[in-house]
């Protein structure tokens, strides 16, 4: 079990949340705003993934930007507002809701702790909805997809659909920053191992990753990029030297930060950073044997066909 | 506007006493977990752990008008890790729009210009749209900077990563009598 409670990150578990009306296989699923452009490819896959895992993930209805870290950095309350109306969407649909942006996890999951415990705050949010025509009575999950995965369905049924194990596949597991934090609900927020259990069932291992809760540096690599470099570049030199073939992600940040920079990155940290990234649920997807388009694998801006083709000619 | 060093303390504290365990601000041992945890502390002007020193001495002003806030990149490392239970990303959210609000520090640093671009769109359409982001965030930045991406861009732009219509949610209209009607009423 990795199932921590963190205290110190202050936490109550009086959260009322709970799954009404599903029966644990039935999510409203946020896609969130990366996914329809740039990360597509983790959107695809996901939808790919969850079908085969006898998921099913109903997009949910007209949903609204998560806000993000930027946007509360300007407006508070407003911040809450584009979260409360999602969670209002999703209580509407009664379904718990779940995302595979760990950025909108944490955003939607913080909000509706904070409306939890804050009743100044849950009455100024309950208005504004209100002069939306919404409301919202603090009943709905959210989930990450991956928790899911990994500690819903489990590893039965995910081993019972490999049908190309990853063997001899040595991954480094970059959880980045935010999947378990800050509440470390369902994963330590130190060190989780949520993945590395995932890649063990199907059939892969993983190398041991000091860095793998570390920050990337998120939107730095654009607004301050001497900064972003430098945590990229820790993290894939970091992945080399424990031996990884490939690093996994599971946060569309951290993917595209990771891919999309690894020349310039590498000559900021002075070591050669060339690495295939992709996203768990694209290795997932091909360890059950779907195809690379099912995966969107050719969005890939590393070699990622490549290896997968070679870890397949190998097993 | 200027506002006093030590009012700006208490406009700051009253704020962040609203947010859930921001009364523990006041239990800080100047331990220095938190700098030490921080991934960018490095760049800072004031460290984390300097900034609660700073809070106490009346001298928020500094901090803000140097470029410590807005390098955090809300990863929260901090907050899991402070033996008070300090939740310092939020201290950090608080102080990011302290200086917006009072309009001290760096109106033209990129991260203030990213995040203000970003607010523009999400009121305006209900989501973000990650090419107009960036393309608004160079425009105010620097232009020419913009051509050194050029080459991700046309990758990205080859293999449909980067769509040129975004999209407006159905709610747009319902969003934003939300926004004004917290703008009005909100009591934060
Ligand atoms: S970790 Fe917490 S107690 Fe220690 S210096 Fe930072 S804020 Fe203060
Ligand atoms: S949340 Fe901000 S201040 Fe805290 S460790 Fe991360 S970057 Fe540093």
């Amino acid at each position: 079990m990795s199932t921590t409670v963190n205290s110190n990150a202050g936490a109550s578990a009086s959260a009322s949340t709970s799954t009404r009306g599903s029966d644990g296989r039935v999510f409203s699923y946020y896609p969130g705003c990366s996914q329809m452009a740039m990360n597509r490819a983790y959107d695809v896959s996901t939808r790919s993934v969850a079908a085969r895992l006898g998921l099913e993930l109903v997009e949910l209805e007209d949903w609204n930007c998560c806000g993000a870290t930027a946007y509360v950095a300007i407006r508070e309350e407003q911040a809450f507002v584009l979260s409360a109306r999602n969670l209002a969407l999703a209580e509407q649909a009664g379904r718990p809701l779940v995302t595979a942006c760990s950025g909108c996890f944490v955003v939607l999951n913080k909000a509706n702790k904070y409306m939890a415990e804050d009743p100044e705050l849950r009455s100024d949010i309950t208005r504004a909805l209100a002069a939306g025509s919404m409301r919202y009575r603090g009943t709905v999950a959210v989930r990450h997809f991956l928790d899911v995965v990994v500690n819903d369905v489990g590893e039965e049924t995910v081993r019972a659909q490999v049908t190309r194990p990853l063997t001899g596949l040595k991954v480094a597991a970059y959880h980045g920053c935010q999947f378990s934090r800050p509440f470390g609900e369902r994963a330590d927020p130190e060190f989780p191992d949520t993945m590395d259990r995932l890649v063990n069932w199907l059939g892969g291992e993983t190398v041991p990753f000091a860095l793998k809760a570390k920050c990337c540096g998120g939107l730095m690599m654009t607004t301050q990029p001497d900064v972003g470099r430098a945590l990229t570049g820790k993290i894939l030199k970091a992945a080399k030297e424990a031996g990884a073939d490939c690093v996994i992600t599971c946060c569309p940040l951290c993917q595209f930060n990771l891919e999309g920079f690894q020349r310039r990155v590498g000559a900021a940290v002075g070591c050669d950073c060339a690495l295939p990234v992709l996203y768990f649920t694209q290795l997932m997807g091909h360890a059950f044997g779907l195809d690379a388009r099912a995966l969107a694998l050719g969005d890939s801006l590393t070699p990622v066909a490549e290896l997968l083709h070679r870890e397949a000619v190998h097993s | 506007m200027a506002v006093a060093s030590l009012d700006l303390r208490e406009v700051f504290l009253q704020k962040l006493y609203s947010i859930p365990n921001g009364r523990k601000v006041n239990e800080c041992i100047q331990c220095g977990t938190c700098s030490a945890s921080c991934p960018t502390s490095h760049a800072m002007d004031y460290s984390p752990r300097e900034i609660i020193a700073a809070l106490r001495a009346g001298m928020l002003d500094r901090v803000l008008r140097s470029n410590t806030v807005w390098l955090c990149s809300s990863c929260y490392s901090c907050s899991v890790r402070c033996p008070a239970g300090i939740p310092f990303t939020d201290v950090m959210y608080e102080l990011k729009r302290l200086g917006v609000k009072h309009r001290i520090g760096d109106k033209g640093a990129p991260n203030t210009v990213m995040a203000r671009e970003f607010v523009h769109l999400v009121d305006r359409r209900g989501r973000n749209h990650e090419p107009a982001l960036i393309r608004q965030y160079f425009l105010h930045t620097n232009p020419l900077r913009a051509l050194r991406q050029f080459p991700l861009a046309l990758r990205l732009w080859w293999r449909g990563r980067m769509p040129l219509r975004g999209h407006t949610i159905k709610g747009a209209a319902g969003l934003r009598r939300m926004m004004a009607a917290i703008e009005e009423n909100g009591s934060k």
